[in-house]
């Protein structure tokens, strides 16, 4: 738990986690992200959501450089992120990712897919990957099926490993990249609910999700992109209740309209 | 509405739909057509099993030392009885043929092991295998350390350079095979044409001419003084060959793991080649078992081509005894001796690769 509580004792100090500056890409042609700015702060909570191919994924991707951005600054923990491999994968150890298709390793056994990137990456004796491993496991409640490989879990339970699989890793940043949009309907409490459980322990997060429920319990700020842009920021109450641009007014009339 | 309140009891099915009449009347006798196929089809296969039982066994003779102890009437496995040292050896000298008998039992247990789930230290056993024994085996094979009489390449052969040639060039087309497959799939475009350029040369090359050019064009393009074995330059020929065949096979397998495998791996801060090493290959290479298997096949068949090139291998030493005047007329006899030692290993290496591919399967479908 020393991890959580540098976190928290973090919230105080203004440092930055992320910070992007006029953060511009192209697939071909197609402009993706005009002229992002974002700053995120220690111990932050960010939910990012907007209309499909609005550039929300790109935008969390672009942090951990699994996109590649073509103008503009990106810094990530203090190292600005170049084409350097080293500093690339320096910054993904420290920035923990859950996808929405879980990309669990499906050859490894849940409790292999935790301890794989400790000991591997960070150079862990197994024993002592393994124990802490298992705590995250249990901390996702899902201790029980350690020893079972992912095709045998269900979606959430999947969800819920890969979580533990980045938090094993200690990292200062979670980003989550629509991590309960593939999930059944009875199982996307199960996920959310581990995710509240880690923004309380004060995690810095970034969240592109439909979510709203969950936007308004732990968000900081709430960010709305639309056409790679991102058009209106604030705090989640003020978004919902009274959100100032046209196009956010039609988002959330229509994904809050049923 | 409740419509049972008590439970019902497990009863067996009923005695016509199991056991060995209900087999066959649902499997070979369910309708006219089928009977009639059924029919035909033990006939064909009466017509072909006893004549060539009573071929090769019943009316067949085993013991004697001439032509002259075979009565005609069946098979002469006198033959390959008189014969079957050189099959097995070549022309190694027969009195140093226990060092290539230690080699055999060497490969032979270490295969075991290897295959053999229960049997503990495998990581220190494989290191033995790839390391330890080429050498040992070398040393044994080709003498000339510790007073072991040198037995020069040219005369080996039969079943023994058989497997050497097939041992070598799996174990060295495999990893090549690896590289070059990742290599075509590299962002770099001058790694990516030298591994496009490399693997479509080889492939488009019968393995006739890439044996003949090792064997007759190299020594012509090496600074006179140097000269490489002849064996070695059939090895190199065959491996390059193969792994480039290997190469294409893997690249399949590497283009059906799922893109987030890989960005999965590279979010947890891993370098290119432990991603490759720990989550992708494992998965891609289990994937391509059958493929790999099958490529490890025809490679093993292919090295009878070493005969153009006057390497005498299982089949070109049971080809040259043919032509033995005391022994004219048992070519049949020589060519199913042949393919049943081919058959053999080919068979075992299929049923090996399904047992892995039953064991490795970890319940997955992406």
């Amino acid at each position: 738990m020393t991890q959580a509580a540098t976190n928290i004792s973090g919230t105080s100090t203004s440092d930055l986690m992320v910070e992007m500056r006029g953060v511009n890409k192209w697939y071909g042609d197609f402009h993706v992200l005009r002229d992002i700015d974002l700053e995120v702060k220690r111990g932050e909570r960010i939910v990012i959501c907007g209309p499909s191919g609005s550039g929300k994924s790109t935008m969390i991707r672009c942090i951990n450089h699994l996109e590649e951005h073509q103008q503009g600054d990106i810094v990530v923990g203090g190292i600005p992120l170049t084409q350097d491999v080293k500093r690339i994968e320096q910054i993904r150890r420290s920035v923990g990712m859950v996808f929405q298709h879980f990309n669990l390793f499906p050859h490894l056994t849940v409790l292999e897919n935790c301890c794989i990137a400790p000991m591997w990456v960070q150079k862990k004796p197994r024993k002592e990957a393994e124990e802490e491993a298992m705590r995250y496991l249990e901390r996702v409640r899902i201790a029980e099926q350690a020893k079972k490989y992912p095709g045998q879990l269900s979606g959430g339970q999947q969800q819920r490993v890969a979580i533990a699989r980045s938090l094993c890793m200690h990292p200062d940043v979670m980003l989550f990249d629509e991590p309960t949009s593939a999930l059944d309907p009875e199982m996307i409490k199960e996920v959310l609910d581990v995710m509240v459980e880690l923004a309380k322990e004060g995690m810095t997060m970034l969240c592109v999700t439909h979510e709203m429920g969950f936007a308004k319990t732990v968000a900081d700020r709430v960010i709305f992109m639309d056409q790679g842009q991102i058009i209106e920021e604030n705090a989640p109450e003020p978004f919902f209740n009274n959100p100032q641009s046209e196009r956010t007014q039609l988002f959330l009339s229509q994904i809050l309209g049923h | 509405m409740i419509h049972n309140q008590t439970i019902i009891e497990q009863r067996p099915a009923p005695s016509s739909s199991v056991g060995p009449v209900a087999w066959l009347r649902g499997n070979l006798f369910n309708g006219p057509i089928n009977t009639i196929f059924t029919l035909i089809g033990l006939y064909i296969l009466y017509l072909l099993v006893v004549p060539t039982v009573q071929w090769a066994f019943i009316n067949a003779n085993w013991v004697g030392t001439t032509r002259d102890d075979c009565s005609r009437e069946g098979a002469c496995w006198v033959f390959v009885n008189a014969r079957f040292t050189q099959f097995i050896y070549g022309l190694y000298p027969r009195t140093e043929i226990w060092r290539a008998n230690i080699v055999f039992a060497g490969f032979f247990t270490l295969i075991a092991w290897l295959a053999i789930p229960r049997l503990p230290f495998k990581r220190w056993v494989a290191v033995f295998a790839l390391v330890g024994f080429p050498v040992v085996a070398y040393v044994l094979l080709h003498g000339g350390y510790f007073d072991l009489p040198r037995v020069p390449t040219h005369r080996w052969g039969g079943l023994m350079l058989t497997l050497l040639l097939a041992t070598v060039g799996m174990v060295g087309a495999l990893p090549i095979g690896i590289v070059l497959a990742l290599g075509r799939r590299s962002n770099m475009p001058i790694v990516k044409s030298f591994c496009v350029v490399f693997i479509e040369f080889w492939r488009g090359v019968p393995l006739i001419t890439v044996l003949f050019m090792a064997s007759v064009m190299l020594p012509l393009f090496l600074p006179s003084g140097i000269s490489v074995d002849r064996l070695v330059r059939a090895l190199i020929g065959l491996t390059l060959f193969q792994s480039a065949y290997m190469a294409e096979v893997i690249r399949g397998g590497l283009q059906a793991i799922p893109k987030g495998q890989e960005e999965a791996a590279a979010a947890l801060g891993m370098t290119y080649w432990k991603r490759m090493g720990l989550i992708v290959l494992p998965q891609a290479l289990k994937m391509m078992i059958p493929g790999i298997v099958n490529t490890f096949i025809s490679l093993f068949k292919d090295t009878t081509l070493v005969m153009i090139i006057g390497l005498f291998d299982l089949l070109g030493i049971v080809q040259a005894a043919l032509s033995d005047s005391r022994w004219l007329g048992f070519s049949l006899e020589g060519y199913v001796f042949a393919a049943f030692m081919f058959w053999i290993f080919c068979f075992s290496m299929s049923r090996y690769s399904q047992y892995l591919e039953r064991k490795l399967h970890t319940g997955h479908k992406r």
